[in-house]
């Protein structure tokens, strides 16, 4: 009699790739759910519209490779870079821009390095980043006021019509500069109290957007709670970019305060949602800190002394850079051993 | 309370223990054929000491290690030796080794014993020797002869003795219960060992998912200075090095074993065949294996006797081998699959799954490491599980094992969690099995330079030698040509031929020079009126000279000396001297009979 010959372990209790992406999608809702209710449906068809290319993109691609659709097509990994992109791009950003973005990450960043594993830069951000640079108007003039969701935002055909087609009739002045945006261009000749009489401020820190970054702060912790990833990159990014700004702008008649740079831009969706994709970040707990903390100090040089009103995509694409030289020096130190074995192994070795 | 410490990782696999520990330990009973391997530790394989035909008592030794590591095995049971021959043997690669076939005669007669009265009347070396016949290896798994283990160097004082009651395995309860109903043989077989090391402390650690066992040790340790200490259940927590970090904060160096850090750790199962042994002059013959798993109507615990194939056990146990998906020797985390049910129990198994498939379903088809950090999250040894998995693919050994490859206790903590069912295990154990075979071959290559280079540096060294040799022997040769030529002219020099005398030839020399110098500004001095006396008595002088030459000639000759060229040529050259001798002496004569003649 003949049995499975099988090398051990024999047993396998891991959350499936699909499983944790189905995570991280359900974990993006509630953020999702604070953008359609402050900033009316823009968001939702965006995510709705990329994450339908980008599953598109990702069996196009797969089919020219050669590649089973059934196993990679279930990975959820395009849908989480469509989804993560639909969340980042001005809500009424024009549909080809978003297309643009979704094709660049998912052909050029993913599929041209190799697919799910193997590309060294962040998909969307790099999809992101493209389309920033490519098309500035676009990307800074669509972010709509912030108005609660049938109380005076313009309706859902209304959005559709206007992010399809560019008809911009019906929701003529609906558009304004986001807060950080506000802050950036107008501190260096207005106090910080005229400043925030913007009405992009609104009564608390940013209007709407304090929401949006506080429901991705709650949907990051879940992902800590249900240990899809761990704390290291999130309170590095965070704590990085707090510290940049308690040390150089605690002035908010010079700068944008903490509290603007937390609860503002995507902060907290680039903290916990885009600055820990696996794939591109770096692998030791060492490494992580300095990754995450990388990120949210460059995320802060950016908005203070750069030329863009937010900075998250630019600063996570240039710590992928940075990852395998941070993973060259941020070996752990083995169980056993003295001190962590740092860079690669010596050739005139023994 | 003791300070416990916790070591990085770890997992909280399912369990699954309690359908074993639902029955008693049963006596597994005698199969119709032992099948007993002669391999069942580190070490030298034992030889067999019967013949086919025998008959051996229950406990009678049938096979030792003459020399080299190991212990002997020896009969479970009394019967007659059936065969010995190659058979399969538990064992991760499915070959077959060596074994003793016993055909059981059902009387289950003990070969004579003597079991010692008090060991500590007996010196150490004496004890240890005892649990060397005693055939006693580490039950764990391993299998190293527990008296080696028991004799650390002098160097490496043991100061904690652990006693491993850990299990962290899921499914396997061999040790569970063994300590909840032998505890009393744990502790005196505990006690032996502590009698050899004389440790400072004594520890049995047991994880909380056995509180019988834990309770019953207590018991068991009641007025001893044993200390029963209950760590909390996280795999692989009974991994040696891992135990050793909860109980004392110590941690393995790297390369090194326990006893480099002075501590010792040894197998509940161990334990008590050392008590058995010393106590009741028991060998190891049987040991208690699990036999678990959804295709087993009764699961539970069975002491079985080592040579007792799985298949007896299994049908004992109810088995049902159509639900069967696989069939796992050891635990779900670390153990083998067995190809069929016909291998034998050894001393090292602990645990059979008769697994069906929805209870150890087939993995998942593997995934694109997607760098989630899964798997360092977990490792106990703090490694970096998918960057040694990138190099193992890539076969960048170096690399993996600059990432401290051969750390890995393969305890598959981080292919249990990893997302997209990388067996990474398997990928380790690839990589650690070509570095083995590179280093081998390195070695053989490195010693092949070796004595290749030796032989170069031998063969010009002997070309050297050759060439002084010849050197020398041609300086040897020219001296000698001109001692030779020394001597010879110094023979025509001086009436003392025969004397080779360097002094004597540097004279001849200075001696021949004056004369050429003479005979060149002698010649106006032939002017003069030639002395014919002093020409007369030239000649004679010449003519002894050849005479003596002449003898000296014959008897070179006679003698074959290799001189006789010279002598030969000295001897013409003499005759030429006496002719001019001559030859001047009538000049002379002549001219004084007539002067006018005389010119120059």
């Amino acid at each position: 009699m003949a049995f499975v010959q099988q090398s051990s372990p024999h047993t396998h209790r891991a959350r499936p790739t699909s499983r944790v992406m189905l995570w991280v999608i359900l974990a993006t809702l509630p953020g999702l759910l604070a953008q359609t209710l402050f900033f009316g449906w823009g968001n939702l068809i965006n995510v709705l519209w990329c994450v339908g290319l980008a599953v598109v993109a990702e069996a196009a691609v797969l089919w020219l490779r050669k590649k089973p659709l059934s196993v990679f097509l279930r990975d959820n990994t395009a849908a989480v870079t469509g989804l993560l992109l639909g969340l980042s791009l001005p809500p009424l950003a024009p549909w080809w821009v978003s297309a643009v973005a979704v094709v660049t990450a998912i052909v050029i960043a993913k599929q041209l390095y190799g697919g799910l594993g193997s590309n060294p830069f962040n998909p969307a951000m790099a999809g992101y980043a493209l389309v920033l640079i490519s098309f500035p108007v676009a990307m800074t003039t669509n972010w709509p006021e912030a108005a609660m969701l049938f109380q005076g935002a313009p309706d859902f055909a209304d959005t559709l019509a206007r992010i399809f087609s560019g008809t911009q009739t019906a929701i003529d002045g609906w558009t304004m500069a986001t807060p950080l945006d506000e802050y950036k261009h107008k501190v260096a000749t207005h106090t910080a109290a005229e400043i925030l009489r913007h009405p992009t401020f609104g009564e608390g820190i940013a209007r709407g957007w304090e929401w949006v970054n506080a429901a991705f702060l709650a949907g990051g912790l879940c992902l800590l709670a249900l240990r899809i990833m761990t704390w290291h990159i999130p309170v590095s990014f965070l704590a990085g970019l707090g510290l940049m700004s308690l040390a150089f702008g605690s002035n908010p008649d010079q700068h944008a305060p903490l509290s603007l740079h937390l609860l503002a831009g995507g902060t907290m969706l680039g903290a916990f949602f885009i600055a820990t994709d696996p794939v591109t970040a770096a692998t030791s707990h060492q490494g992580k800190l300095i990754y995450g903390a990388g990120i949210g100090i460059l995320v802060y040089l950016i908005r203070t002394w750069g030329n863009y009103p937010d900075a998250v995509a630019f600063s996570v694409l240039l710590m992928n850079f940075a990852v395998p030289f941070i993973d060259y020096y941020t070996p752990p130190r083995t169980f056993g051993h003295h001190k962590a074995r740092r860079g690669l192994p010596s050739r005139n070795r023994g | 309370m003791t300070q416990l410490w916790d070591f990085a990782g770890g997992i909280h696999p399912p369990e699954n223990k309690q359908q074993s520990t639902s029955r008693p330990i049963r006596p597994a009973g005698i199969p119709e054929r032992l099948i007993i391997p002669l391999q069942q530790h580190i070490g030298q394989r034992a030889e067999p000491v019967v013949q086919v035909g025998d008959r051996v008592l229950k406990g009678q030794k049938i096979a030792d290690v003459r020399s080299g590591l190991g212990v002997p095995v020896h009969a479970p049971t009394s019967g007659i030796v059936e065969s010995i021959g190659e058979h399969p043997v538990p064992h991760p690669s499915g070959l077959a080794d060596l074994c003793v076939f016993l055909r059981p005669d059902g009387e289950d007669q003990w070969r004579p014993r003597s079991p010692v009265r008090d060991y500590r009347e007996l010196d150490r070396d004496t004890v240890l020797g005892l649990i060397r016949e005693a055939g006693i290896a580490g039950m764990g798994g391993a299998g190293f002869p527990t008296n080696v283990k028991l004799s650390p160097p002098r160097d490496r004082k043991v100061h904690t003795l652990i006693l491993n009651g850990a299990e962290c395995e899921p499914y396997i309860t061999a040790d569970d219960m063994t300590m909840r109903e032998r505890a009393d043989d744990v502790v005196a077989g505990l006690k032996v060992m502590a009698w050899l090391l004389r440790p400072e402390r004594c520890v049995i650690g047991i994880e909380d998912n056995k509180p019988e066992a834990a309770e019953a040790m207590r018991k068991a340790c009641e007025g001893t200075q044993t200390e029963v200490v209950v760590i909390p259940t996280k795999y692989p927590s009974g991994g040696e090095k891992q135990l050793i970090r909860i109980l004392t904060g110590l941690e393995v160096p790297s390369g090194g074993i326990p006893a480099d850090i002075g501590v010792m750790c040894q197998n509940i199962g161990t334990a008590v065949a050392v008590a058995r042994a010393v106590f009741n002059d028991e060998p190891l013959i049987s040991r208690v294996v699990t036999l678990t798993g959804g295709a087993l109507r009764e699961p539970g615990n069975v002491d079985a006797l080592i040579g007792t194939p799985m298949s007896y056990l299994l049908e004992r146990a109810g088995w049902r081998p159509e639900q069967v998906g696989r069939l796992v020797l050891g635990g779900p985390m670390m153990g083998f699959t067995l190809p069929d049910t016909e291998v034998p129990v050894t001393k090292t198994s602990n645990c059979v799954i008769a697994a069906t498939a929805t209870e150890l379903p087939a993995p998942p088809p593997q995934q694109p490491c997607i760098r989630c950090g899964q798997c360092a999250e977990v490792c106990p040894m703090e490694l970096l599980p998918q960057q040694l998995f990138w190099h193992a693919r890539a076969e960048e050994f170096d690399k993996a094992e600059h990432l401290n490859l051969f750390d890995c206790i393969e305890c598959g903590a981080c292919a249990y969690v990893c997302p997209s069912a990388i067996p990474l295990v398997q990928y380790y154990r690839f990589a650690k099995g070509e570095i083995r075979v590179q280093r081998a071959e390195q070695a053989k290559a490195d010693r092949a330079r070796e004595r290749f280079e030796a032989r170069q540096a031998r063969l010009e060294r002997e070309q050297q030698e050759k060439e002084q040799k010849r050197r020398e022997r041609a300086k040897a040769a020219a001296e000698a040509q001109a001692r030779k030529r020394a001597e010879a002219e110094q023979a025509t020099a001086r009436d003392d031929a025969g004397e080779v005398d360097e002094r004597a030839a540097k004279a001849a020399l200075v001696r021949q020079a004056l004369e050429r110098k003479k005979a060149r500004t002698g010649a106006p001095a032939a002017a003069e009126p030639p002395d014919l006396e002093a020409l007369e008595k030239q000649w004679l002088q010449a003519r002894a000279k050849l005479d003596t030459m002449q003898g000296l000639l014959a008897e070179a000759k006679a003698k074959q000396a290799d001189n006789v060229d010279k002598l030969e040529r000295a001897v013409a050259k003499n005759q030429e001297r006496v002719q001019r001798a001559e030859q001047a002496l009538n000049d002379a004569r002549q001219s004084l009979q007539n002067p006018s003649q005389t010119t120059h």
